[in-house]
């Protein structure tokens, strides 16, 4: 590093033209981004924080479930708020059922969700709300499974794992526009 | 005509013309501000006790004075069945400026606001990038910032005023879940350049460190536009409940894409359908259809004094003021109206940074006594201007809550009552 003198010239609100001269420290050779702080990580030291599920399932986790198997984890995480079929209940939303086109409409999982790979999500990171994260990936496949069953959008014994996940096809799939321009 | 003594009317029902609020002030029309002043002020002046004993000494934290208690947030309850989540308002009827107060900002939480160590915390950049970074928050405080002054608008506010019926509620509770501060951080740009962006890359998925572990995604264009990594608020760490240490801050789009407590950027070839970008902050159509990524809050505008709930207490000059914004640009124009939409007439607009911020007008108004209802209505550097609720309503499903910035109509009774209403 060496010293050089820095001169800007600007003109005043008064149209006075003005000279200012500072001693300054430059890099010989300045990189685009001078600061570089960020530290190297892997994608394999992400592999249990990242929770991200897309609609592709290319992060989907191992492991399965069933409608049958989710229907215990079900009554025992969701049924308390979510009633006991998914009918729903004061303060929290129904899962099932409903329509786009009724007076009013009933959004449900079943009637508004585009994609499975959402439910799979959301519950994975934010379900129970008492004590979000704390369901298996095997028990987020079964419950996952039952939620879509009772809304007969899969069989009781369809299993549902991160090769047919992707594939459930919800069925107001093609009720959206994506207005995003991207 | 002599305009010191005599208002110059320019719109029906007792719109002054905003020069008089330029320099001349209210004391330019006092003449007829005199046939209502208030009762004289009889009696000696005496010294009062707080001039006559020293004062509290200074301290480590401010707080608003205890005559000023009751400017808070409009805050609900406790949810009962998802801990942590829900809302608190902006007063803004109880606010004069452009600027939310930190304290005051509104807030919504999806499983509460968490209480993170920032030394512990991190950040990381991954996905479609050439190197997935880790930063903490002593990496990003050394990084070059910018500071803004941007508003922050949620999504859902003013939804109430879609309902059927005009709720008899004031202006927080309608179209608090919206605060202006100046954000200073990191452009995300800067750091994506470290990581090095892939050519298939075209979004970014955000998700934040609360419980909820809230996520968003975002085209790469805007992430690369004007989006920060905001660490400071108002010149102080951000709050708690705005996402301390960091938040993204995505400037002029709804509020929920602001991903607080952010952890998380993964960079992606298509958006990640979290839930609060399916099931939530969707835009039903009147075909049952939705509207996803509808991300820019619409040019809007509302009067907060005269406003809900409020009471004229005398007849004569009143100045009408409130905020006006747009996610789309600037406010280039504000009309006010006292009969109902017949007839307008300009505000004027406060100087300051107008892009993507609130904007603060006022208009001088002589009230008579009539029953009037007020109105504003903003047009912004873009061009977009304000519907009026019929033609907002019109174009979505009954049921649709998001994206409501028609123009807010309050009425005034021969008593003074202002009442929110549909006109």
């Amino acid at each position: 590093m060496f010293m050089r003198n820095a001169v800007s010239i600007f003109v005043t609100a008064a149209g006075v033209v003005a000279l200012n001269v500072a001693s300054i420290g430059l890099a010989a050779e300045a990189p685009a981004n001078p600061v570089a702080l960020g530290s190297a990580i892997s994608e394999a030291q992400l592999a249990d924080w990242d929770l991200i599920v897309a609609p592709d399932g290319q992060n989907l986790p191992e492991g399965s479930g069933t409608a049958a198997q989710g229907q215990a984890v079900y009554q025992q995480q969701c049924a308390a708020c979510h009633g006991a079929a998914g009918e729903g209940a004061s303060g929290s939303p129904a899962l099932v059922g409903g329509s786009v086109s009724t007076t009013p409409p009933l959004l449900t999982v079943g009637s508004y969700w585009p994609h499975a790979s959402t439910l799979f999500d959301y519950v994975r990171r934010a379900m129970p709300p008492t004590a979000p994260k704390s369901l298996s990936n095997t028990e987020v496949y079964q419950v996952t499974a039952y939620v879509l069953h009772l809304h007969g959008v899969i069989a009781e014994d369809f299993v549902l794992d991160k090769n047919t996940l992707p594939a459930v096809q919800m069925p107001n799939r093609e009720g959206f526009t994506d207005v995003s321009g991207n | 005509m002599d305009s010191k003594h005599n208002p110059e009317y320019v719109a029906g029902n007792g719109l002054i013309h905003r020069r008089h609020l330029l320099g001349l002030g209210l004391a330019g029309i006092g003449s007829i501000a005199a046939g209502s002043a208030l009762g004289a002020d009889t009696g000696m002046l005496s010294i009062p006790a707080w001039s006559k004993t020293p004062g509290n000494g200074p301290s480590d934290y401010g707080a608003p004075s205890p005559f000023a208690a009751d400017v808070k947030r409009l805050a609900g309850g406790p949810s009962a069945t998802a801990p942590g989540s829900g809302v608190s308002r902006t007063p803004l009827h109880l606010l004069r400026g452009t600027i939310t107060p930190n304290s005051l900002h509104f807030e919504r939480h999806h499983s509460g606001v968490p209480v993170i160590d920032p030394a512990q915390h991190r950040f990381v950049i991954h996905g479609l990038v050439r190197q997935a970074l880790s930063f903490s928050y002593e990496d990003l405080l050394a990084y070059p910032m910018v500071s803004q002054i941007y508003f922050l608008e949620c999504s859902g506010n003013s939804g109430a005023n879609t309902v059927a019926t005009a709720g008899d509620t004031n202006a927080a509770a309608i179209h608090g879940l919206l605060s202006c501060a100046e954000w200073t951080g990191v452009r995300l740009s800067t750091l994506l350049a470290e990581a090095g962006v892939t050519d298939t890359a075209a979004w970014i998925t955000a998700t934040g460190a609360d419980a909820a572990s809230m996520g968003r995604s975002i085209p790469l264009s805007k992430a690369l536009d004007d989006v920060i990594i905001a660490l400071y608020q108002n010149g102080e760490p951000i709050r708690p409940e705005q996402g301390y240490p960091m938040r993204l801050f995505v400037p002029g789009w709804e509020g929920n894409v602001s991903v607080k407590w952010l952890t998380q950027i993964k960079v992606a070839d298509a958006p990640a359908h979290f839930r609060d970008e399916t099931s939530k902050y969707t835009d039903l159509l009147p075909d049952g259809k939705s509207l996803q990524f509808t991300y820019p809050m619409g040019v809007k505008s509302v009067i907060t004094s005269p406003s809900g709930q409020m009471k004229l207490l005398r007849q004569g000059i009143h100045e009408i003021t409130g905020v006006a914004w747009s996610g789309h640009g600037a406010i280039r124009r504000v009309e006010i109206s006292a009969d109902s939409g017949r007839t307008w007439a300009d505000a004027h607009i406060e100087a300051g940074q107008q892009h993507l911020a609130l904007a603060r007008f006022r208009l001088p108004w002589q009230w008579s006594g009539a029953p009037a209802i007020l109105q504003s209505r903003a047009t912004d550097s873009r061009n977009n201007v304000q519907p009026g609720r019929d033609i907002w309503m019109a174009g979505y499903n009954p049921a649709n809550r998001y994206h409501y910035n028609a123009i807010q109509s309050w009425s005034v009774s021969a008593q003074g009552d202002v009442k929110n209403v549909y006109a």
